[in-house]
């Protein structure tokens, strides 16, 4: 593996957009050239040398290639953006789209993340050792394509409008989140070891919510079913399994109708 | 105003009968004029390349409420779609629904000169005219709907031809519409009660009126009034399976009318996306499903006052809008993902819904399959014509796409090995028959002499005769060496070398540098409204509408600027 270190020299006036910072874009170039990639700021494209200070190599293919970003990054959006292999450390707070639409590789954020942070992520794994703001793994606005798969863990809390749309995955958050998780959620798993305020599951047809503390307002659409044991990322907890919502529409597999999961500690 | 004169290209002209031809052709003033009459013009060098007159599309949405309403319901699609302004070019995004900019410019990229939007509601004929005014460079003229329409229904059902034509002229005079569309004729308003028409026999509820009385009576009173265009069907149960005799019998409506226009045009009747309305079978399952393309073509070949044009599947991800509002009601229970209904007063309704044609399922290929079927089985190419119904079956970028299909069997049969239903599909439709691939002149029949025609405008677009609009554009292939290469032939005729719009240049070596002078067609049909339907209207708006007649009115100084108003001698 190698490493590439990108060190932020230069804030930007309003916000950087910065999808070219991937394992992918950056793998069998010179430090030279990976200075020469466009970047955006409002309607201005840029290049990524007029920011950061580049050192190092990166390898030849995106697998072998680690980028360490450093500085004070709450300006710049879309690291790691649908990088598919690889590995990125990002050493402070970032804006908005942190791995979006990510498809392989791993991200580790040692801050926070803005919005929309891995967006429509389709694999590989991101760790947020802060917290993350609202729309963690949804779905881009307007589409229905949310989360798909890979990990995501965040130690900190989440906002709002988590796993909107979510179809594969998990999300693993730390803390609390604020209302609505796994709306339209249609797959995949969502785990808060927190508190979650209120509409979780609304119009969720398929897959799992397991929440370890308390949920403040219950939507109308989740019927109580039984209490059951799980082992749910290692902690293992007597959970009340609700069911729902009921109010919207559900597959049948093999005769059996599908609800979406939610699980209350007991 | 600027002279050019295009050399040696190859050129192709079914209405000259010239076939890949080496000429030249000159534009002046505007116009197509012969080559001998410009001195000093500006040469275009066109050796190695086609060279064909300024397509005509004859049946798409790019402009209107459920347009509109397909690019607020679709924020994701401009993410990833986009291109930035450059010089006169302005920014484009969108692709299945695109800005109106951009349609302008998709439009002008493929050669197309004028292209038809398919289905203006009344009500929203303002916008509509908003909407195509800001379509840089292609002329444009849009059809209102009228086959739901409740003062059509109510004349029809007593067969008054007369009122119904003083009615129709009288909306399309303040609308600035272009000709008469029938979209689900009585079926959509049956939706207002939760019900549909599914066979022409089927009565309206209320109205007592069948569809089979609305289509007729339309081809009627079009063939009265005269109009450039004929009467504009997408009839019932589109996308059913099995619904290809409810075409079959759609299509018996206009045996034995003549057509009477001073227009040129031959049909009576045009049947708009044919490929959703030639299933067989009772379901979509691969068991079921199968193609009755050669039975609809059957019938379609014998006549000779009809056209149709294909509405290709192109198996992308789209948006499909129609003013059939039941089908996208039950489209969204299908795929389950957003939809939009919307209704518009006492005239017509409409729906939203993305789709994807998806090119690993049985159903999506069997679709693209039957579309191609249509066009290989036609034997008069300038009654066919190429259209996605743009974006339903595929996003207008596609064309191209479809022209690499019909001209290439090594692509058909790419995506049917592809697919792992291709073996289905070929079981199920007709489509592994055919080794038939269309020549570039078929090619320019369909959407160039044949297009103009229909549409009435053939003394204006379609061909290179001089005297015609200077209308030109040169493709990026050489008919010689090029044509055995479907990615060739795709790749150019999404991107005009040139084109010259009008008389004036307005793609220059592949880049757009001007935004054109775009017009908006439209028809005076002449007739002052009879005493009964003035009556009539009045009354009913008074009683019915929140409405007033104002409401509709589309007045040329800001809804169509540069206007060009088709008069018609009345007989």
């Amino acid at each position: 593996m190698s490493t590439v270190e990108l060190t932020l020299k230069q804030q930007p006036e309003l916000y950087l957009e910065t999808e070219k910072i991937t394992p992918d874009s950056f793998a069998g170039k010179s430090a030279d050239e990976i200075a020469a990639l466009d970047v955006y700021e409002g309607n201005l494209t840029h290049k990524l040398g007029d920011f950061f200070t580049i050192s190092g190599t990166p390898g030849q293919t995106a697998q072998d290639t680690v980028i360490k970003v450093k500085g004070d990054l709450l300006r710049i959006k879309w690291i790691g953006a649908k990088m598919t292999a690889g590995k990125v450390i990002v050493d402070s707070n970032t804006d908005m789209y942190t791995g979006a639409f990510m498809e392989g590789g791993e991200i580790i954020v040692n801050g926070n993340t803005g919005h929309f942070t891995a967006l429509g992520m389709k694999g590989g794994n991101i760790h947020i050792k802060g917290s993350a703001g609202n729309y963690l793994g949804a779905a881009y606005r307007g589409d229905w394509r949310g989360m798909m798969g890979g990990v995501l863990r965040v130690d900190g809390d989440a906002g709002s409008d988590v796993g909107t749309f979510m179809r594969g995955g998990e999300i693993i958050i730390g803390g609390n989140t604020d209302v609505h998780v796994g709306t339209h959620q249609e797959g995949g798993k969502i785990v808060v070891k927190g508190n979650a305020k209120s509409k979780v599951g609304g119009q969720m047809v398929k897959g799992e919510i397991i929440v370890f503390g308390t949920i403040d307002v219950m939507m109308p659409g989740f019927a109580h079913r039984d209490n059951i044991d799980l082992e749910v990322d290692g902690a293992k907890a007597t959970f009340k399994r609700f069911e729902g919502d009921l109010g919207e529409r559900h597959p049948k597999s093999k005769g059996k109708v599908i609800y979406g999961q939610l699980y209350i500690k007991a | 105003m600027a002279e050019y004169i295009i050399k040696n290209g190859f050129v192709v002209d079914p209405t000259q009968g010239i076939n890949c031809e080496k000429m030249d052709v000159a534009v002046k003033d505007g116009k197509i004029v012969d080559a001998s009459e410009v001195m000093g013009a500006k040469v275009i060098d066109a050796s190695g390349k086609l060279v064909m007159a300024g397509a005509v599309d004859v049946h798409s949405h790019s402009a209107g409420p459920k347009v509109n309403v397909g690019r607020n319901l679709r924020p994701e699609e401009k993410l990833n779609c986009y291109n930035p302004a450059k010089g006169a070019k302005r920014m484009e995004a969108g692709f299945s629904v695109p800005t109106a900019i951009s349609s302008g410019y998709i439009f002008s990229r493929m050669g197309y000169g004028f292209a038809m939007e398919a289905a203006m509601p009344p009500l929203y004929a303002r916008h509509t005219h908003e909407e195509m005014r800001d379509t840089p460079i292609v002329d444009e003229a849009a059809l209102p709907v009228f086959g739901n329409n409740w003062f059509v229904m109510e004349y029809l059902k007593n067969n008054e031809i007369e009122n119904t034509a003083s009615y129709i002229s009288w909306l399309l005079k303040v609308t600035k519409g272009y000709g008469i569309k029938c979209v689900n004729p009585g079926g959509s308003e049956a939706w207002g009660w939760g019900m549909n028409c599914l066979t022409i026999d089927d009565p309206v509820p209320f109205f007592d009126v069948t569809p089979k009385q609305i289509i007729t009576g339309l081809i009627e009173a079009n063939e009265y009034l005269r109009l450039p265009h004929s009467m504009h069907l997408h009839t019932n149960s589109l996308g059913e399976p099995g619904n290809y005799q409810i075409t079959i019998d759609s299509l018996k409506c206009a045996e034995g009318i003549k057509a009477d226009n001073d227009f040129g045009r031959e049909q009576v009747l045009h049947h708009t996306h044919l490929q959703f309305h030639s299933y067989g079978g009772d379901s979509y399952s691969s068991k079921s499903f199968e193609s009755r393309s050669k039975e609809v073509m059957d019938y379609f070949n014998s006549t000779d006052n009809l056209t149709f044009d294909i509405g290709q599947v192109t198996l992308d991800e789209t948006t499909t809008m129609t003013a059939d509002g039941p089908f996208e009601y039950h489209l969204s229970h299908m795929n389950n993902l957003k939809w939009v209904n919307k209704d518009v007063e006492l005239e017509t309704c409409a729906g939203v819904v993305p789709f994807i044609y998806n090119p690993n399922s049985f159903i999506g290929v069997a679709q693209w399959a039957i579309g191609l079927e249509l066009a290989l089985q036609c034997k008069d190419m300038t009654k066919c014509y190429l259209t996605s119904d743009a974006p339903n079956a595929g996003p207008l970028c596609r064309y191209p796409r479809v022209m690499k299909w019909l001209m290439s069997l090594k692509s058909r049969d790419e995506i049917l090995d592809a697919c792992k239903y291709g073996e289905s599909v070929r079981r199920q439709c007709y489509i592994g028959e055919f080794d038939r691939e269309l020549t570039l002149y078929e090619l320019a029949q369909m959407n160039r002499q044949g297009a103009a025609r229909m549409l009435g405008l053939s003394n204006m677009f379609g061909s290179l005769k001089p005297g015609m609009e200077g209308d030109v554009v040169v493709y990026p292939l050489n008919p010689e060496s090029d044509l055995d290469d479907g990615e060739k032939i795709e790749h150019a005729f999404g991107n005009a070398e040139y084109f010259i719009k009008k008389g004036e240049l307005i793609i220059n070596d592949s880049e757009i540098i001007s935004n054109g002078s775009k017009r908006t067609f439209w028809v005076n049909a002449g007739k002052e409204l009879t005493p009964q339907v003035e009556r009539d209207v009045s009354e009913r708006f008074k009683k019915y509408y929140t409405v007033t007649r104002n409401n509709y009115e589309v007045k040329e100084h800001h809804y169509v600027p540069n206007e060009y108003m088709i008069e018609v001698n009345a007989a």
